[in-house]
């Protein structure tokens, strides 16, 4: 494929002198058009660099005549995006929660927005998908301590549980039976069985018997006498499947021994100046929770 | 490697002043250039009905609702292999043409040819024959020149104007935008669209035109593999016409071929190439110089054909003075017969899947974070993210049931009952519990198959998508 090229046409352009199988390549001449598209470019790139952030200064580039910045642009996206959706946000802060979902646009919007404010602030415990750790409860599922209902989810994130910063926290407090030496060890796992019992589990049908009635005399002021519970007082429901702790006997002797107390902030504004939820996100996250498949 | 001899590196465009020219090939062009322009200008205007709430465009391409539309078909983004599926059948009936035919689609049928053709029609009407039109070029600038130049340019940009609005039709409803674009009322977009198009069909078919072929389009080259010894393609009969020459009395005229050099089959070329030179990358086949040369051919009452459609083959049948093969022989073979099959399977493929495809459809996307629910009174309950399609053109009841295990039930998230309402033509995301009963089967083993079925109530159309349960896993 070597030679030297070899003047071939009248215009005299010729063969670069490569050669494979007896098929030449030549050097014709590229269209006078194309090497202009060439200094189009070119002089559209130096017009590109003055319109447009381009050289790069020390601490930053070269801002360009039209004043174009990436950031720029999404912050006039977001500012556009609160513009269109004002009058839902509005609507949002001051909605009637009961009747949310009648308003198919502000019920979409809240829980779109909800599903945002629950990631930020929710998720750490309650995990992303909503279905909560032990000793932080599960938001999927039909159990509620404290109410289910849109207005009580609500009322729980604006005030928290059993936290210091809102004087109407929602409050209670289990005594430490064993700690506090107010049941022995004996008759702690004699009430341990009897909630084994009532909650359907396998239990010794003595000790269970033995513990109803220490049963009905510490625990029923709370937890009823049937064990179910009282929303009112966040005491859990001790007949059903769901355990924040855990159901097992010894998970049950060491709630009874030492008790627990889980805390939940505060998440309103007004008692979290730095980083709180105001109204309209708390109204938001409330509306997501309750249509996660456990509101009531 | 530069010699001060060198010639320059670039090279001007040489103008082409293709000539006038009658014949088979000619008018078959001009059958199918309005044809093509025919479809393409009036397609936006051919209504039909689908009734309420839908669009009555025959062909729409709704970007803002992503349909579809193309008669009684009706494409939604999740069926977008349909679009797949037309431009592999394209791709493999330009193979199929180009090994059989040569480039034909190039001389025929591809916009650029059939936009510069009309471009030269109405150049030729403005200023002349070929003769005129040289003359013309050579002229200095006159009152008569800026005049012509100026008519053609006005007649140019209309037709792209044309083009690009045309365009724009097919995105919106045609009548609406026409309206619209008059009033001053249409998107920018519209216009901006319309502007692009009318510019780079200005350019292309009135300036650039065969340099577009030559230098821009890849398809040219990609052919060139595709050709073989017996696609049909345009050829001159050297063989029978050389040695070329004048054919004078005095000048021994006994001893020349059939070619008088009268070079009516380069001034007809709107590529400007010889095509005595053999086959080359810039003939676009178009058959304008077999027409030029036939017409010569009957004047000087040779034989027809000295330049014409044929085979690399025929060349050494016809010199060993044997029939060439016929047109059907060259066009039956192996290769040419499994683009064919090829072809039809795609295209059998796409309709079958059109016939079988059901007006409502679903899609299931398990909720997997967490895999599972226990519910107060110890049932496992699983959450699924049911899509619903309607693709009617009024609301309609979808029953949503679940069939696995007897012991499951279903319900729906913000409603009691198991039928929701989804609006016309929409997609409505619903979720979805199956509940199993605490300790049954499904709620003690890791995983049970089963199937959503959705039905629509009004006609008992149905579809089904199958998925998994999750229970306890021990």
């Amino acid at each position: 494929m070597s030679g030297t090229p070899e003047k071939k046409n009248e215009d005299g352009y010729g063969t670069t002198g490569h050669e494979w199988d007896g098929i030449e390549e030549w050097n014709n001449p590229l269209p006078r058009w194309w090497l202009w598209t060439f200094y189009i470019t070119i002089i559209w790139g130096i017009g590109y660099t003055i319109a447009y952030p381009a050289w790069p200064l020390v601490d930053r580039a070269t801002a360009g005549l039209l004043g174009y910045s990436t950031r720029g642009e999404v912050a006039e996206q977001i500012s556009e995006f609160e513009a269109r959706n004002a009058e839902l946000q509005v609507q949002l802060a001051s909605a009637d929660l009961n009747t949310i979902s009648d308003d198919a646009a502000l019920f979409n919007y809240a829980v779109q927005g909800g599903a945002a404010v629950f990631r930020n602030n929710c998720s750490q415990c309650h995990g992303s998908g909503a279905a909560g750790a032990v000793g932080y409860p599960n938001l999927l599922d039909d159990a509620w301590l404290w109410g289910g209902t849109i207005e009580e989810i609500a009322y729980s994130v604006r005030h928290g549980i059993r936290n210091e910063q809102s004087l109407d926290a929602r409050w209670s407090q289990m005594p430490a039976f064993g700690a506090d030496e107010l049941l022995d060890e004996q008759q702690i796992v004699e009430v341990a069985h009897y909630v084994l019992q009532i909650s359907g589990q396998a239990h010794d049908a003595d000790l269970a018997s033995a513990g109803a009635e220490t049963f009905d005399l510490e625990c029923s002021g709370c937890h009823m006498a049937d064990g179910t519970g009282d929303m009112l007082g966040g005491a859990p429901n001790l007949t059903d499947a769901i355990w924040l702790y855990g159901g097992d006997e010894a998970t049950l002797i060491e709630t009874i021994t030492n008790s627990r107390f889980g805390v939940m902030p505060a998440w309103s504004e007004e008692f979290r100046p730095a980083g709180g939820l105001s109204d309209s996100e708390i109204n938001a996250v409330a509306t997501y929770v309750h249509q996660l498949g456990g509101g009531q | 490697m530069s010699q001060p001899d060198s010639p320059s590196l670039y090279a001007a465009r040489e103008p082409v002043f293709p000539r006038r020219v009658s014949g088979n090939f000619r008018t078959l062009k001009w059958g199918l250039m309005i044809f093509t322009l025919g479809i393409y200008y009036l397609t936006p205007w051919i209504r039909w009905d689908r009734g309420p709430n839908l669009p009555d465009q025959a062909v729409l391409i709704d970007m803002a609702n992503r349909r579809f539309y193309f008669f009684w078909i009706e494409i939604w983004p999740h069926e977008f292999y349909f679009v797949a599926g037309l431009l592999i059948m394209a791709g493999l009936g330009l193979f199929l043409f180009t090994s059989a035919l040569g480039r034909v689609w190039c001389g025929y049928a591809c916009p650029q040819t059939v936009w510069t053709d009309l471009y030269i029609l109405v150049e030729r009407w403005v200023e002349g024959d070929r003769n005129a039109r040289v003359r013309l070029w050579n002229q200095k600038w006159t009152m008569r020149k800026a005049r012509l130049r100026m008519t053609k340019w006005v007649l140019w940009l209309l037709i792209g104007l044309a083009t690009g609005g045309a365009w724009v039709f097919y995105f919106t409803d045609a009548p609406t935008l026409a309206r619209d674009l008059v009033t001053l009322d249409a998107h920018p977009i519209a216009y901006t669209t319309m502007g692009i198009l009318a510019a780079t069909t200005f350019l292309f078919g009135g300036f650039a035109r065969e340099q577009v072929c030559i230098y821009m389009c890849p398809w040219p080259r990609i052919q060139a593999a595709m050709m073989d010894e017996d696609t049909i393609t345009i050829g001159y009969r050297s063989w029978r016409g050389e040695p070329r020459g004048k054919h004078r009395k005095a000048d021994g005229a006994e001893q020349l071929g059939d070619c008088i050099d009268c070079n009516a089959c380069v001034n007809v070329c709107p590529m400007g190439i010889d095509i005595r030179d053999g086959q080359q990358l810039a003939c676009i086949t178009c058959g304008l110089c077999i027409d030029a040369c036939d017409d010569v051919m009957a004047k000087i009452g040779k034989p027809r054909g000295l330049v014409d459609y044929m085979a690399l083959t025929d060349e050494a049948a016809e010199r060993a003075g044997n029939r060439p093969k016929s047109i059907w022989k060259h066009i039956l073979r192996p290769r040419t017969i499994l683009y064919t099959v090829l072809w039809s399977a795609v295209g059998i493929g796409l309709v079958v899947a059109l016939f079988i495809r059901s007006d409502i459809d679903m899609t299931v996307a398990p909720i997997r974070n967490p895999l599972y629910v226990t519910m107060s009174d110890g049932s496992i309950r699983n959450a699924y993210d049911v899509r619903l399609l309607n693709k009617h053109g009024d609301d309609r009841p979808f029953r949503i049931s679940v069939v696995g295990d007897p012991s499951l039930r279903i319900e729906l998230e913000g409603t009691p009952y198991v039928t929701v309402d989804v609006p016309a033509n929409e997609t409505k995301l619903q979720r979805v519990y199956v509940i199993a009963p605490r300790a049954s089967d499904p709620a003690l083993v890791e995983s049970t198959d089963i199937r959503f079925w959705v039905e629509d109530n009004s006609n008992g159309d149905r579809a089904y998508r199958d998925s998994t349960f999750h229970g306890v896993n021990q």
